[in-house]
């Protein structure tokens, strides 16, 4: 598949004598929108973390746009560039604000001026529906606004993928449909993403291909009504089964 | 009890003054021309005493940085580079530190073919930087690692290299956890600063010294010297105790 923004082929991850990673493949196509769910410790964070290169994998390849992953800072930096990342504690940095965060990585490491970042900041904090909060401190702002500042952060870098690993697992419920409406908007805006979460309604609104993990492997991958309704794994079932409980 | 304490001496050494025939305060009275002369020579060691600790707490601050950094790599070669400096430095006096910086290092820079000399001055300064160092820098690593991970694992992905993390994101966050406890490391460094002294440094102790020799009054020159650095450590704490409050408030502040 030529046109693949991230591939994944054969990838190993180990964290000392653990083996989190085995043999993991998966392929994003452009303008793809792929969930990864799965029990805890199954691998989920590993897997973005890897793509973006928090993790180095040890055996595997990983490829962006089809060019290959080293160790080479220049093939990381790469990356950098081309995949944004969404964590659950949202690390906003807290002594900047709003504004600030997000005009940090455009003008450090693209060069923008000054002017065009705060542009750029400005459009996109429009975009996740908080115009007004640009001076004020992340720990002024709740939850849910918060993880949308970070998802604003991620956009002003203007990435072709955006990885998101459990964006609302840490919100207060009343707060999680803010965050997902935004990933939704972005979904439609035609945005490659790769989302870690267990929001299955998300996944059934948005996902183009859901993938079922445990202990390191893919169980099982396809469109979610078809995971929903006819999952081939028992493993696969039950998990489904006991969150779409709640 | 310490607000206590400083009246009490005060007390006591006034009344030694005045009713015991082994004090002899006269060396030191400033109402007395020599006493004053005397007085003034003393404290003419001052302005050496506060040059080497400040040059030397500027140094050590720069140094400290430079040696936490691969302190905090998760490459075990460097974190080694960083142990390494930090025991051994740590493990030597200062005196004999002094020595082999003021006797023996101009010997290493003549065998290498430089011909740099070492004064007192610089002696000193290098040895109480160096040795200082030690401790700064696992200030900085503390205060570093006091900083969530996540932090520089953002930073990263909004492209960041590793010198734009520290500078914007991490020591941002981690300077009001280094600042207190630094500022105090300067007062470790004023006190040590005495040391210099001996390979002929023109400073508070020296002059103290030099003193004793032609007044033969040791008790009261000494006891004048430990209150010469009193003040200085008081006007220094004074320092901390406001950059903490203005820390803590600008944290609350937040
Ligand atoms: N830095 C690390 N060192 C050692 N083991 C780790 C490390 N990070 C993760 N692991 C282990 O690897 C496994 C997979 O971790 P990972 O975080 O990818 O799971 P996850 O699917 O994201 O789980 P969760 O739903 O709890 O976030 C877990 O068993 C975890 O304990
Ligand atoms: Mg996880």
């Amino acid at each position: 598949m030529p046109d693949a923004v991230v591939e994944l082929v054969d990838v190993n991850k180990w964290y000392g004598a653990f083996h989190a990673l085995k043999d993991f493949s998966l392929e994003i196509g452009s303008g793809e929108r792929v969930v990864i769910c799965g029990p805890s410790g199954s691998g989920k964070s590993t897997v973005v973390r890897c793509i973006n290169q928090l993790e180095r994998h040890q055996k595997g390849t990983i490829r962006i746009d089809g060019v290959e992953l080293t160790e080479d800072p220049k093939s990381v930096a790469r990356i950098r560039s081309e995949v944004g990342m969404v964590f659950q504690q949202f690390n906003l940095f807290p002594h900047l604000t709003v504004l600030e965060n997000l005009t940090l990585g455009p003008v450090k490491a693209r060069g923008l001026s000054r002017k065009d970042a705060e542009a750029r900041a400005r459009h996109y904090l429009e975009r996740v529906h908080i115009p007004d909060q640009a001076d004020k401190r992340p720990i002024q702002l709740s939850g849910g606004q918060q993880q949308r500042v970070a998802i604003a952060r991620s956009l002003c870098m203007e990435p072709r993928v955006l990885l998101f690993d459990e964006p609302t697992s840490a919100l207060d419920p009343e707060m999680i449909s803010e965050v997902l409406d935004v990933m939704v908007e972005l979904a439609e805006d035609g945005m490659t993403m790769v989302v870690v979460t267990h929001e299955m309604g998300f996944a059934r609104k948005v996902a183009d291909n859901m993938v079922f993990m445990d202990a390191g492997e893919t169980v099982e991958q396809g469109k979610p009504e078809h995971l929903f309704t006819n999952p081939r794994s028992e493993r696969c079932r039950k998990f489904l089964s006991q969150i779409l409980q709640h | 009890m310490k607000r206590a304490f400083l009246p009490l001496t005060v007390l006591v050494l006034v009344a030694g003054c005045s009713s015991s025939q082994n004090w002899g305060w006269y060396v030191i009275d400033p109402t007395t021309e020599s006493g004053w002369t005397n007085v003034k020579f003393l404290a003419s060691g001052m302005g050496a005493t506060i040059q080497i600790s400040l040059i030397a707490a500027v140094l050590s601050i720069v140094i400290g940085l430079i040696v936490a950094l691969p302190g905090l790599s998760e490459k075990r070669g460097w974190r080694l580079v960083n142990r390494v400096y930090v025991e051994f430095i740590r493990s030597i006096p200062l005196l004999p530190m002094l020595f082999w910086v003021f006797y023996g290092m101009p010997i290493v820079f003549r065998s290498m073919g430089l011909n740099i000399p070492i004064d007192p001055f610089w002696g000193a300064i290098i040895t109480l930087a160096v040795s200082d160092s030690a401790f700064t820098a696992e200030i900085y690593r503390a205060g570093i690692q006091s900083i969530a991970r996540g932090q520089s694992e953002a930073a990263q992905t909004i492209g960041l290299n590793y010198y734009q993390t520290m500078r914007y994101v991490i020591l941002p966050q981690a300077i009001r956890r280094i600042l207190p406890p630094l500022a105090n490391q300067f007062i470790y460094i004023v006190k040590m600063s005495a040391f210099a002294s001996v390979i002929g440094m023109q400073e508070l102790t020296r002059r103290a010294n030099e003193l004793v020799v032609t007044e033969y009054r040791p008790l009261e020159i000494y006891t004048l010297l430990i209150f010469e650095y009193l003040l200085l450590v008081l006007i220094i704490s004074a320092g901390v105790r406001w950059l903490e409050r203005r820390m803590g408030s600008d944290e609350r502040g937040q």
